[in-house]
């Protein structure tokens, strides 16, 4: 299999995986404390879902760590079980990939819920050395990239990708973040303009910088275009399905796959290099981006 | 400038030590609790809310705005007429099951206690029966609750169905708010009101205070 890094020199366009949190509550776990217990109690479901995205199209899977660092596991009592929660979800993964072959492992890092330093009582070496001790089960048990995703705080997402240079010099690492559209440009939560955000990234060692979740694709593809006139990183967009509307059961996302179709290919022409989903999208959503890409290919 | 306003402007720029400083000054020099408070903490925060809507300021602003409020508040609430809850109401704020998102969970409490409500804090993940029971037991007439989560927001629809099945709708409303949440979600799962950002969610508790029935 060609290296994860070779395939982005090549400026080759990959397709991720979408949604992990709204496809296991779909398969009917809606009960559970924390999405990644799952991860020690039902791994054939992580690797069912991965499965699931291959066939669909995907190159690249994501482990179910989202909220597996120590930090945030302690939130439920389980920082004890950080580690294996970690290597069971990077196998689980790993099955589906193998079997398939070509296919990549990354490893999903989520924030820790802490609000730094003055702001809150996060302490920046203590959330750094969380991230670390979960990136460096990740890179142990052999995940091809770290995809740090769904930064609203710059200053958070500086830590994990610096743990992430430090404990795993030679993984590659995506690091995403979450932007609001202002009238003065895309900003993190934390007030932190989009170009910054780009441009700290990349000093600080990221292999990509992107954005993920937000409020549906079409404000994807603005901030996608905002970020590759800000840089020249390759671009990691992973969209959701706008925002959730109430339904008979749960929640339902309003745009459908064939949405992502139509708006896949503008994604691709603003700028972005990989391009998969977020909250509420499916296997099928998937299908639709790998749709798009091939047919602006041909 | 007067004492007020200055209370005021060092709140807008997150100055904490000095609100805190000049709240004690305007005290010793005989200022009412009350117009410490009211044109003093929150007219300041009145003004952060306004520049955060419109993106002139972020987040961290406000972060800062409240936590000089709170020190504040922590000197004049013993010295307000009934001792600090104003008689404007009781409210019990959360965040939903599942989810430990409070950033805004907490940001709602501090402006509800400034603008002279009686919060109740459950802290994160609390179940729906919680928020009820803890409503009930306390006289509370609105429960606010939150979730960041996409995954948990569905669990706010369980606790206004409980609230509507114990038959306590007229007596106690409910209010939600959380980044992934809408209008159109609110009114969806039965919410009486939704809360965009703090400042409207303090709007909205104070006008369905008046309409819950004591």
């Amino acid at each position: 299999m060609k290296p994860f890094r070779a395939r982005l020199a090549a400026g080759d366009l990959l397709v991720s995986d979408g949604a992990m949190g709204t496809m296991i509550l779909s398969k009917g776990f809606d009960t559970l404390a924390t999405l990644e217990s799952l991860n020690l109690e039902h791994p054939d479901i992580l690797e069912e879902i991965a499965a699931e995205y291959i066939a669909a199209g995907a190159d690249i899977v994501e482990t179910n760590t989202f909220g597996a660092s120590p930090m945030k596991l302690a939130g439920y009592g389980l920082a004890d079980e950080a580690e294996a929660i970690n290597r069971a979800a990077v196998k689980a993964a790993r099955c589906a990939a193998n079997r398939a072959g070509g296919r990549y492992v990354a490893g999903s890092v989520g924030p820790t819920g802490k609000l730094l330093e003055p702001y809150g009582d996060g302490k920046p070496s203590a959330l750094r050395a969380s991230f670390a001790e979960q990136i460096a089960v990740l890179a142990a048990e052999g995940v091809d990239a770290v995809f740090i995703e769904t930064m609203t705080d710059l200053e958070e997402a500086l830590l994990a990708l610096g743990a992430a240079r430090e404990v795993a010099p030679s993984i590659p690492v995506a690091v995403t973040l979450t932007f609001d559209e202002t009238p003065r440009g895309f900003f993190t939560l934390m007030g932190q303009p989009l170009e910054r955000a780009a441009g700290e990234l990349k000093h600080s060692g990221a292999d990509l910088v992107g954005t993920n979740c937000g409020n549906g694709i079409e404000t994807m593809i603005r901030a996608t275009a905002a970020l590759r006139a800000a840089g020249t990183l390759p671009i990691l967009v992973q969209s959701n399905a706008g925002l959730p509307e109430a339904a008979e059961r749960g929640v339902v996302y309003p745009e459908t796959p064939d949405f992502f179709r139509r708006k896949g290919e503008e994604l691709i022409t603003s700028g972005a290099n990989i391009i998969g989903g977020c909250c509420g999208t499916t296997p099928e959503h998937i299908r639709a981006l790998c749709a798009a890409g091939e047919r602006r290919l041909s | 400038m007067n004492q007020l306003e200055r209370i005021a402007a060092a709140l807008e720029k997150g100055e904490v030590e000095t609100v805190i400083e000049l709240t004690n000054e305007a005290l010793g020099a005989g200022l009412d609790p009350g117009r410490i408070v009211d044109d003093g903490l929150i007219a300041g925060m009145t003004v952060v809310g306004g520049l955060f809507r419109k993106h002139e300021i972020f987040l961290p602003d406000v972060l800062m705005a409240a936590k000089a409020m709170n020190g504040a508040m922590e000197i004049v609430k013993p010295l307000l007429t009934g001792g600090g809850g104003r008689g404007l109401g009781r409210v019990v704020i959360g965040t939903i099951e599942g989810d430990l998102h409070d950033i805004g969970k907490n940001l709602v409490g501090v402006m509800l206690k400034g603008a002279g409500f009686d919060v109740i804090d459950l802290g994160s993940d609390v179940s729906p029966g919680r928020f009820v029971d803890t409503a009930v037991e306390s006289g509370a007439s609105v429960i606010g609750m939150s979730a960041l989560l996409t995954t948990t927001m569905a669990n706010m629809e369980k606790a206004v169905r409980l609230v509507k099945e114990r038959r306590l709708d007229e007596k106690i409303r409910v209010i939600v708010g959380g980044a992934p949440l809408s209008e159109e979600f609110a009114a969806r799962i039965g919410a009486d009101a939704y809360g965009f950002d703090a400042s409207s969610a303090v709007e909205r508790v104070a006008k369905l205070v008046g309409e819950a029935t004591r």
